[in-house]
């Protein structure tokens, strides 16, 4: 039996559930696809920031982009409570990027002034801190701590929350969610599109993939291609400590129920989440405990690992077939701080049924050169 | 209600649960002492603040989360007493010292 929807969305991680939900809640009947836990389950490992300082360096569009998601999400976090009771644990007070060497202080400066100058009419308003203006925002920093830069737009969000209460408020919206559905085989035509999953077939005129590193394969049914591989990062947690940090770094973060998570490492292990490497695990506590030395006494109680969605060079993918109208993709490695653009940004795009010029840069084009083309 | 099994050897280890002296044999856990002390909770939860004892005795629950000798967060139950040990319960989450706040 075949079924035909407004819109399928194959992947039911962040990106996935976040574009499905605006679809879904602006009137479109949508089919949200999830392989299954045999998936990678990047958003299962996320770290929680919604994070603006670190991203599109040398890419003002990802810069301008990742912005206006960490505009929208009070938005989201607020519609998501009100729809389903659940407290996503949203705070964006600012954050900090903590340089523990003179070194990483000059880099940060050179970083964040060029990051300024691209940001062009957008503007972007930050501050090089030093030690005591550091201590005066973070109380318990080390001496270790040389300085840090500041952004007022940065904050953080539970993840865990934020998957389910984008899942059910899909769901309570009207929208289908199919578990144990990976996609086992797709046929294209122009705003015509079939998929097969466990054994049956969904039709709908749009088709979105958010398959995270599962669109790699996905992409060339539906005329798009997705060159993601996986990095992997790793996260530490501590037991339960009373609240001390006022405001998020870019590697430690205190969740409202009190855990420390501490993370931002990056490694290429093919598609291995199930090991942790000592080492790295090592050099992550080390520099939370000369950021912060109280941390040393406090337990490590859970760590894992998992996989990022890269592309060759960081950025997201998002992209529309130009031989299947209709077919779009969506890949990234910051589900979380671009929750609030997939649902009410990209999701209207879609709708529309074009992506916006603002968007051309973040096409998959631009891997292919295009000096030798033109 | 929670009694000792009879074979138990003689209780001749002191400790103290929330100053109250209690007798125990040795190679018993804080956990034990903490049942017999009779409290109503050796721990609050860190969120809702929910009373709890210790519950599995094997290192499993968490539920018997308790400060023991100064130290936050042990579960009594993997602890085994020590003359003059004195156990305090564990409300909510942990502090941390702010070492570098002066």
């Amino acid at each position: 039996m075949t079924v035909t929807y407004d819109t399928i969305v194959v992947g039911g991680g962040l990106v996935g559930t976040a574009i499905a939900y605006g679809l879904q809640k602006r009137g479109l009947s949508t089919l949200l696809l999830d392989e299954g836990d045999v998936a990678h389950r990047a958003s299962r490992g996320n770290f929680g920031l919604v994070w603006v300082q670190s991203k599109g360096l040398g890419a003002p569009h990802y810069q301008r982009w990742t912005r206006g998601s960490a505009d929208a999400w009070p938005g989201l976090a607020a519609e998501l409570e009100g729809r389903t009771g659940l407290n996503l644990g949203l705070h964006q007070p600012g954050g900090l990027h903590i340089c523990l060497s003179g070194e990483e202080f000059e880099q940060r400066i050179a970083y964040m002034e060029r990051l300024q100058r691209e940001a062009g009419n957008l503007g972007l308003e930050y501050r090089m801190l030093d030690h005591a203006e550091t201590a005066a925002m973070l109380p318990g920093i080390g001496p270790a701590v040389v300085g840090a830069s500041w952004t007022p737009y940065d904050g953080h969000a539970s993840p865990l929350f934020l998957m389910r209460s984008l899942h059910s408020a899909f769901t309570e919206a009207g929208g289908i969610y199919r578990p144990n559905a990976g996609v086992s085989q797709g046929k294209a035509a122009p705003r015509d599109f079939a998929v097969e999953a466990e054994g049956e077939t969904h039709r709908a005129p749009r088709i979105v993939l958010a398959a995270g590193l599962g669109n790699a394969a996905l992409a060339p049914l539906f005329g798009l291609e997705t060159p993601v591989r996986p990095q992997r990062g790793q996260i530490l947690v501590t037991e339960r400590a009373r609240q001390l940090l006022p405001i998020p770094t870019t590697s430690i973060r205190q969740t409202d129920e009190g855990s420390l998570m501490i993370g931002d490492s990056k490694e290429e292990a093919g598609f291995d989440s199930v090991s942790q490497t000592p080492e790295i695990m090592q050099s992550m506590a080390r520099r939370a405990v000369l950021t912060f030395p109280w941390i040393a006494e406090l337990n490590i109680v859970r760590a894992w690992s998992a996989l990022r969605v890269m592309a060759p060079d960081g950025l997201p993918i998002y992209d529309e077939s130009s031989r299947f109208p209709g077919a779009f993709t969506a890949n990234c490695h910051s589900g979380v701080t671009l929750a609030g653009a997939h649902a009410d940004i990209l999701a209207p795009m879609i709708i529309t049924g074009a992506l916006a010029p603002d968007l051309a840069p973040f096409s998959a084009r631009r891997f292919h050169d295009v000096r030798s083309a033109a | 209600m929670f009694v000792q099994r009879p074979e138990a050897r003689p209780a001749t280890v002191e400790v103290f649960v929330e100053g109250l002296p209690v007798l125990l044999p040795e190679g018993a856990s804080a956990a034990a002492a903490v049942l017999l002390a009779g409290l109503p909770a050796i721990r609050e939860t860190p969120v809702k603040g929910s009373p709890r004892l210790p519950y599995c005795m094997m290192g499993i629950c968490f539920d018997c989360l308790a400060e023991i000798d100064g130290v936050a967060n042990r579960q009594a139950c993997m602890v085994p007493v020590a003359p003059g040990m004195r156990i305090a319960p564990q409300r909510g989450a942990r502090h941390a010292r702010l070492e570098a706040e002066v």
